[in-house]
């Protein structure tokens, strides 16, 4: 439609215009002299977003531009006062190619030179993408997503923030990570770049003195990080906090745990057999992530419980292991099933050791149901689990009940609760069906001397 | 070259190329795997080999794959790998 303008803008400015081309290099016929930017390069280094858009610049550096088709607009730009006098005064435009789906991340990867500061590597090619991170030792056991230049630069669409900004030092060799590498460790999970800030969240949260992320890493015991998300962002991004939200077959749930533990694998230097000396180690390795069944309003999310409020977005970082589950299908008063709870509970890492280890109550929508029908609320049923666990130090002191193991004798005549002032946390999840609340087991180093329960807003 | 081009995802602190498995120290009281790839006169030159290891204190174990044309069969690696600490492998006539 604008062709008769371009005519006239060239025969007016013989030699000062350029006409740049996104798609037809042949257009317009009537120019002779166009520049091809079919490789959309141009377009890409000037944000061009409409076409046309027209650019004035004085020595090369812009002073003025409009999109569209704009007659007055162009007139006053280009000082032509009966530019296009035959054509519609406005026209909107179309939207250049470079916006279109999927093309900006390649544009950026081909044409945005500082933008990425990680080693490429270049595979040979014979080589099989997949099985070449297996054999560079990226990968935790299973597939990871081959980490291309396009497919981290759409990871790193996910943020605002600088792919070059250091997010902290990664245990166990305390590297500094830049956010870039967070970002190719999410894509080796398989996570979507809507999901990075929560990676992102996870991995300031680890960052923590207070997590103990070094020694929960090199521990010959079973824990790793168990990730607990509340908040708006659980609807947003789809995490499970439904029908088996421990389990697997969500994909958010899944690549957000994994990318934590492949970037302390990858950037951390902790892998297993190396600094990593757990004895068996747990499935929960892997991955463990989970969203809060927060649909009771009347029920504090664990992200209350740690101050925040039930409009933020929250992640918590647990050092925990397996599953131990708590059935009980008979209880329909809260008094019972607070002590069945808790009598399981006494299980944690050993039924004679107390104060060692932190645990987190998984509550099921149903037993949550039987404290809400009597007027509980959660701070009740911790209050009543308290009570529940509290022992006598001759029954669980070492050589009681013939076992050796179990407390210092000095707690021979003394009262002892199984867990110490906040270490015992209690969330909820699962589906509507089925009886069956769950204690994920904490670290045997938990508390001041190993790892506490943290959380980050983001 | 194949136009695929992946970042690295680790810290950087190792070459981008993959590296050769940690040395041994010693042969002493190790596990020397000798295998005869099924070319002519390999034989011969394996018993020179096996004879100089002994004398620097290695065991040495003898095997051969079924054609030189071919990588060698999957088991065979793995007796390998299980049962020695090195391998010598008799690599052309």
């Amino acid at each position: 439609m604008i062709e008769s303008a371009l005519v006239e803008l060239v025969t007016n400015y013989p030699g000062s215009v350029s006409i740049y081309v996104q798609d037809d290099p042949s257009f317009p016929k009537a120019i002779e002299s166009k520049v091809d930017d079919t490789s959309l390069e141009f377009s890409y280094k000037n944000n061009i977003e409409i076409v046309p858009t027209l650019i004035c610049s004085i020595e090369s550096k812009e002073t003025d531009r409009t999109i569209g088709w704009d007659k007055s607009e162009w007139r006053k730009l280009t000082n032509l006062p009966s530019l296009g006098k035959d054509l519609d005064d406005f026209k909107p435009g179309c939207g250049s190619k470079t916006q279109e789906p999927g093309i900006e991340e390649q544009l950026a990867a081909r044409f945005d030179a500082g933008l990425l500061s990680s080693r490429s590597i270049q595979l040979a090619d014979l080589e099989d993408e997949i099985e070449s991170c297996y054999e560079r030792g990226w990968s935790d056991g299973l597939p990871v997503v081959p980490p291309s230049t396009v497919r981290v630069i759409r990871m790193l669409r996910g943020t605002d923030r600088s792919p070059s900004e250091i997010i902290g030092n990664i245990p166990p060799d305390n590297v500094p990570c830049s956010i870039e590498k967070v970002a190719i460790n999410a894509v080796l999970a398989g996570c979507k770049a809507e999901y990075f800030p929560v990676v992102l969240a996870s991995v300031e949260a680890a960052l923590q003195d207070k997590f103990c992320m070094h020694g929960l890493l090199c521990t010959t015991y079973f824990s790793g990080p168990v990730m607990i998300v509340n908040g708006p962002v659980i609807k947003q991004i789809g995490l499970n906090s439904g029908i088996n939200a421990l389990g697997q077959g969500t994909r958010a749930n899944a690549t957000i745990g994994r990318a934590l533990q492949l970037l302390i694998r990858n950037v951390g230097g902790g892998k297993p057999g190396g600094i990593d000396r757990a004895v068996m180690g747990s499935p929960g390795k892997y991955t463990f992530c989970f969203a809060e069944d927060e649909s009771d309003e009347n029920w504090n999310t664990l992200a209350q419980d740690r101050g925040f409020n039930r409009g933020d977005s929250v992640i918590s970082l647990f050092a925990g292991e397996g599953l131990q589950p708590i059935v009980d299908q008979k209880s329909r008063e809260p008094d019972s099933l607070a002590k069945n709870m808790a009598a399981s509970l006494r299980a944690v890492v050993n039924t004679k050791l107390y104060g060692a280890a932190d645990a987190v109550l998984v509550v099921c929508p149903e037993h949550r149901r039987v404290f809400r029908n009597a007027g509980w609320k959660k701070e009740d049923l911790k209050t009543a689990l308290y009570d529940n666990l509290m022992s006598s130090g001759s029954d669980i002191i070492t050589g009681a009940k013939g076992i050796a193991e179990g407390m210092p004798k000095k707690f021979e005549n003394k009262i002892i609760s199984k867990f110490r002032d906040d270490g015992l946390h209690i969330t909820s999840t699962g589906s509507k069906a089925g009886m069956f609340s769950a204690i994920i087991s904490g670290w045997v180093a938990s508390g001041e001397k190993g790892s506490q329960l943290v959380s980050k807003r983001f | 070259m194949s136009s695929t081009i992946m970042l690295d995802p680790t810290a950087e602190l190792a070459p981008a190329e993959r590296q050769i498995l940690p040395r041994l120290d010693s042969l002493k009281d190790t596990t020397v795997g000798l295998l005869d790839i099924s070319k002519p006169r390999g034989k011969e030159f394996l018993d020179e080999v096996e004879e100089y290891l002994l004398t620097l204190g290695a065991k040495v174990k003898r095997y051969r794959k079924p054609t030189f044309a071919r990588v060698a069969p999957k088991e065979l690696n793995q007796q390998i790998s299980v049962e020695c600490d090195a391998v010598i492998e008799g690599l052309a006539d």
